[in-house]
């Protein structure tokens, strides 16, 4: 009763309201239903939001990079220019490729925006806004974040198309070997926090994330999984399928309006997934700031709605990926590899094994000063 | 060195020039924006007068020209942009005289090369620094650059009006 009070700005409060209200009215499989759909409408238009604001973000945080102004006509300081370029891309006709597979070349999009999807419902926006937390949530997030490779795939096969194949294939191998070091990356914490399930992973974060919580081995950790991350979404310096002076514009070449709007919202979400599973892991997801013993200062922090927090910590991410990819020069290819097979993998190796023993032997920040964490 | 030392000392030195890379871009990231943003900025707007995008034909306040209308800056033009159309007219003391009656310009068809008023004898036309050309219709870029009324200076020769003679 006094958390409620305490957190009027909850949407737990909301939730949980219109779940007994269904429930007061209508029988057990109807109260799912709704649910269901209700959950699954709200993911959906999140999707397709969120990717706006961080289309504009980009563009924005872009132009300051390279000292401009980024879109400023369209609304008040240009924040209607991505809804313009989405109205935009929806009128746009999706052109037929002739001699392409049909069937597979309308089918590649889905994938990419499936995998995406089934990955964006694994996140914690906050206390009680988690739609799916397995106990074995991060193995669920890596397996089912792969998939989206299919669609790259299957995109530069399809189309029929030397270009979009040769960006296809460079994808499908920075993909494959970066999706490597991510998922040991997730293993060092794995190993820290005990367990796989976000929600507890998160609470465990309470007084201590686990970036502090094993110090250098998370540390490591962290960078490598942001790294990784990063490569994945094909952004920034590793941004090889999309070399538009060798291979036009890399897989998606091909694709026009609706088509093409899937893949370019697929690549900001995934930015956003990357850097949402780094604050759950690593940042303490949805939990405020919180030091053992000062009650007051907890409580204060407690007042802010957990939410803010979670995207607050993902905003700082997301603006550290554009901040790289501003700053450094593109790789080539050997490069890329040499990145991953040399030193990621290798160091990620030695990184996972220095995390067992300081687990096992009692070297946590936790075990050392547990009176502090 | 060794290839163990050379693994180590490559990945370190390459964490550091990135680290410096990214501290040059959070420099770069709160420098003052050189985007000008042209229609508010009209007021304060600065375009080099050595600029050239609008020909003129200075007149004096007598509605005076210093055209002799000897048709020069039209041979010169490279596009035919130009079209001096003069009269003869009698003067008093019964001499002919070829003077200005048109001076016509079309905007559409000069590369603004400035020839013309490069060998234009009597500098009776220049280039200016008006930029907004923007007009609905073709035939707003033709225009006449002598004012309705006016008529050639008279020069200030008296000097050299005995060796004339």
């Amino acid at each position: 009763m006094i958390l409620n009070y305490s957190q009027p700005l909850e949407v737990t409060n909301l939730t949980s309201w219109l779940d007994a209200a269904l429930r007061s009215s209508l029988p057990e499989f109807w109260v799912l239903l709704i649910e269901f759909v209700l959950v699954g409408v709200a993911f959906l238009a999140a999707y397709a939001v969120i990717a706006l604001i961080l289309i504009y973000a980009e563009r924005k945080i872009t132009a300051f990079f390279q000292a401009r102004f980024g879109p400023n006509r369209v609304g008040k300081w240009g924040l209607l220019q991505s809804v313009a370029d989405m109205v935009k891309i929806l009128l746009k006709e999706i052109v037929k490729i002739n001699r392409s597979d049909r069937f597979l070349f309308f089918a590649a999009p889905f994938f990419m925006i499936v995998a995406s999807m089934a990955t964006f419902g694994a996140i914690a926006f906050g206390k009680g806004l988690h739609a799916i937390d397995f106990n074995i949530g991060v193995l669920y997030v890596t397996a089912v974040s792969s998939l989206g490779i299919i669609g790259v795939l299957l995109a530069g096969w399809s189309s029929n198309n030397k270009y979009s194949m040769i960006g296809a294939m460079r994808s499908g191998a920075q993909f494959v070997s970066y999706e490597l070091s991510a998922g040991f990356a997730l293993m060092t914490i794995v190993v820290l926090a005990g367990t796989m399930q976000f929600s507890t992973m998160i609470e465990g974060q309470r007084y201590c994330w686990n970036l502090f919580n094993g110090h250098i081995s998370s540390l490591i950790a962290f960078i490598i999984y942001l790294i990784s991350g990063h490569a994945e979404t094909n952004r920034g310096p590793f941004d090889l399928p999309e070399a538009e002076s060798e291979l036009t514009a890399g897989y998606h070449t091909e694709y026009s309006g609706l088509q093409f709007g899937f893949y370019y919202l697929a690549e900001y979400l995934n930015m956003f997934i990357i850097a949402s599973i780094a604050t759950a892991v690593f940042l303490g997801g949805y939990m405020p700031i919180q030091v053992k013993g000062w009650v007051a200062f907890n409580g204060i922090m407690e007042y802010i709605p957990s939410y803010i927090w979670f995207f607050g910590k993902t905003a700082v991410l997301i603006f550290l990926s554009l901040w790289v990819r501003w700053s450094f020069p593109r790789l080539r290819i050997d490069q890329l590899l040499n990145l991953e097979w040399k030193y990621l993998l290798p160091i990620n190796l030695v990184n996972i094994v220095l995390m067992v023993i300081l687990v096992l032997s009692g070297l946590t920040l936790t075990d050392l000063l547990p009176g502090w964490f | 060195m060794s290839s163990v030392s050379k693994y180590f000392s490559g990945l370190f030195t390459g964490i550091k020039s990135l680290l410096f890379g990214m501290s040059v871009t959070w420099k770069e990231l709160w420098t003052k924006k050189v985007t000008r943003q042209y229609p508010e900025n009209r007021d304060t707007l600065v375009i080099s007068d050595r600029w050239r995008s609008e020909l003129t034909m200075p007149h004096d306040e007598n509605n005076e020209h210093a055209c002799t209308a000897c048709g020069i800056c039209e041979m010169n033009c490279p596009n035919g942009t130009i079209k001096v159309i003069s009269q003869m007219i009698e003067t008093e003391d019964g001499k002919k005289k070829k003077i200005l009656d048109k001076y016509q310009w079309d905007l559409g068809m000069c590369t603004f090369c400035n020839l013309c008023v490069l060998t234009c004898p009597s500098d009776a036309i220049k280039f200016e620094n008006t930029f907004e050309n923007a007009v609905f219709n073709r035939e707003k870029l033709k225009q006449q650059l002598n004012h309705e009324g006016s008529k050639l200076r008279d020069k200030k020769k008296e000097p050299l009006a005995p060796k004339a003679e």
